[in-house]
């Protein structure tokens, strides 16, 4: 399992595109906010979690049909499928990769973003703290999303329709606990229901991917 | 006798095509009493004028929006456990009868909103979590259409309709979490004390019936359509055989 985590991520490296791809999707969605809204310090800053949330969210969307249709175009996947480890640990591996290659360099480059839409200084450690918790759920939930629409030749609109609705609880609180973060309120409620959310995806979701797997291979 | 003989889709076409003309008089007529009745025979509510009257479109259609949902939970369960084909396309059936549902208790409520709260959309809870739940039908049924294989595409979607009742009840408390409602509180509930004054209950409640009912025909209907599809899609295979 430790070597098909690596090579995944080896994969998603040195193939090229996915993975700084993400972060500059994640860049140019922050520099285009200003330009919708205008300039105003006030308005920027109280907008900007919900903007870095939302930025984050997006650019791991990008990425989520690569991480199954490459590997049943050549035929890998039918031989993960076969292979003596369950089916279950190949995803989770197949989301953990996910989550390395995106959702934890989309967390460092959160607070560089976070300065150029004036965040209050008192939410980048929410911010980040908020992103490193809630990102692994945003992996596991696109892996189960990608397992879905695997077979389909063009899946990738399909796939961002069945999981950005997926997506709300954990942008919900996401972007709740930095908004109260910043603002200076308590905001241990949406970070433990956030947590909450991740390690429930992380135990149930690969059941579910698994067995959409199955049914995509039959 | 037992409820399975019904995934005989040869049964279940007898069955419903000898029920069916019954169950859409009753639809019909339990309609007409129910609107005519809250449309013209009730009182104007203190505070709402006749605005209220739009109750009997919204609240039946919100509570068969959340209904539909639960019936394709049930039948996907069906699906998946005992691989009944029927089940399989009533809940494909049912999916665009709580989308059209969930937009009239999105469209009635916007245009009771905008005289009662002053505006036609505001993000409180309940609206948010029906938004939400549109785009689940949407995703839903676009999954259906987008697979092939007919027992794949039952199966993906029923996988996808677990995990999506899931998130969609987180969702629920997520959004009330996060907003303060404008929306009123229940209106129907089975303690006495919350629910509306009699005049208005009972019309409602009629209305309440001749949705459900509405809804079982509509489903059954498509159920027929669906298995009539399945059924021309063999012959033609047949033919190519041949």
């Amino acid at each position: 399992m430790i070597a098909l985590f690596l090579r995944d991520l080896a994969l998603a490296i040195r193939a090229g595109g996915g993975f700084g791809l993400g972060l500059a999707f994640f860049l140019i969605v922050v520099v285009l906010v200003p330009f919708g809204v205008g300039p105003e310090r006030g308005i920027l800053a109280a907008i900007a979690p919900g903007i870095l949330w939302v930025g984050a969210l997006l650019a791991c969307l990008l990425s989520l049909d690569r991480i199954f249709a490459l590997d049943f175009e050549d035929g890998s996947l039918d031989l993960l499928a076969t292979a003596p480890i369950p089916l279950e640990g190949v995803v989770a591996m197949k989301a953990a990769a996910h989550w390395v290659t995106t959702g934890l360099p989309l967390t460092l480059a959160a607070p560089v973003l976070g300065l150029l839409l004036h965040l209050e200084p008192a939410a980048y450690g929410w911010l980040v703290l908020s992103l490193a918790l809630g990102t692994p759920a945003l992996s596991m939930i696109g892996t189960f999303g990608a397992a879905l629409t695997v077979g389909l030749r063009r899946g990738g609109l399909l796939l961002s329709l069945l999981v950005l609705p997926l997506y709300v609880p954990t942008l919900i609180f996401g972007a709740e606990a930095v908004a109260r973060g910043a603002a200076g309120q308590a905001n241990a409620t949406p970070l433990l229901m956030l947590a909450g959310i991740t390690l429930a995806t992380l135990a149930l979701l690969p059941f579910a991917a698994a067995a959409a797997i199955r049914i995509n291979l039959r | 006798m037992s409820l399975w003989e019904y995934a005989n889709p040869q049964k279940f076409m007898q069955t419903s095509q000898a029920v069916l003309p019954a169950i859409w008089g009753l639809t019909a007529l339990s309609m007409v009493v129910g609107l005519v009745w809250g449309f013209f025979l009730t009182p104007e509510a203190e505070n709402f004028g006749s605005t209220v009257k739009i109750i009997y479109l919204h609240v039946p259609a919100a509570m068969m929006a959340i209904n539909a949902w639960v019936m394709m939970l049930v039948a996907s369960l069906i699906w998946l456990i005992r691989r009944h084909h029927v089940s399989a396309l009533a809940a494909r059936a049912a999916a665009p009868v709580g989308l059209t549902m969930t937009l009239i208790a999105l469209a009635t409520g916007a245009i009771w909103g905008q005289p009662m709260w002053g505006t036609y959309w505001a993000w409180d809870p309940r609206l948010t979590s029906f938004l939400i739940l549109f785009l689940f039908y949407l995703g839903y049924i676009a999954l259906w259409e987008a697979i092939e294989n007919p027992d794949a595409a039952a199966d993906l979607t029923s996988v996808l309709c677990i995990v999506g009742s899931v998130f969609a009840v987180l969702s629920r408390y997520a959004v009330n979490f996060w907003n303060q409602g404008l929306h009123q509180g229940a209106t129907l509930s089975l303690d006495k004390q919350e629910n509306i004054a009699n005049v208005f209950w009972l019309p409602l409640l009629v209305c309440l019936g001749a949705f459900i009912l509405l809804f079982v025909a509509l489903v059954l209907e498509r159920t027929r359509t669906e298995i009539r599809v399945r059924r021309i899609k063999a012959l033609i295979a047949r033919e190519r055989m041949a």
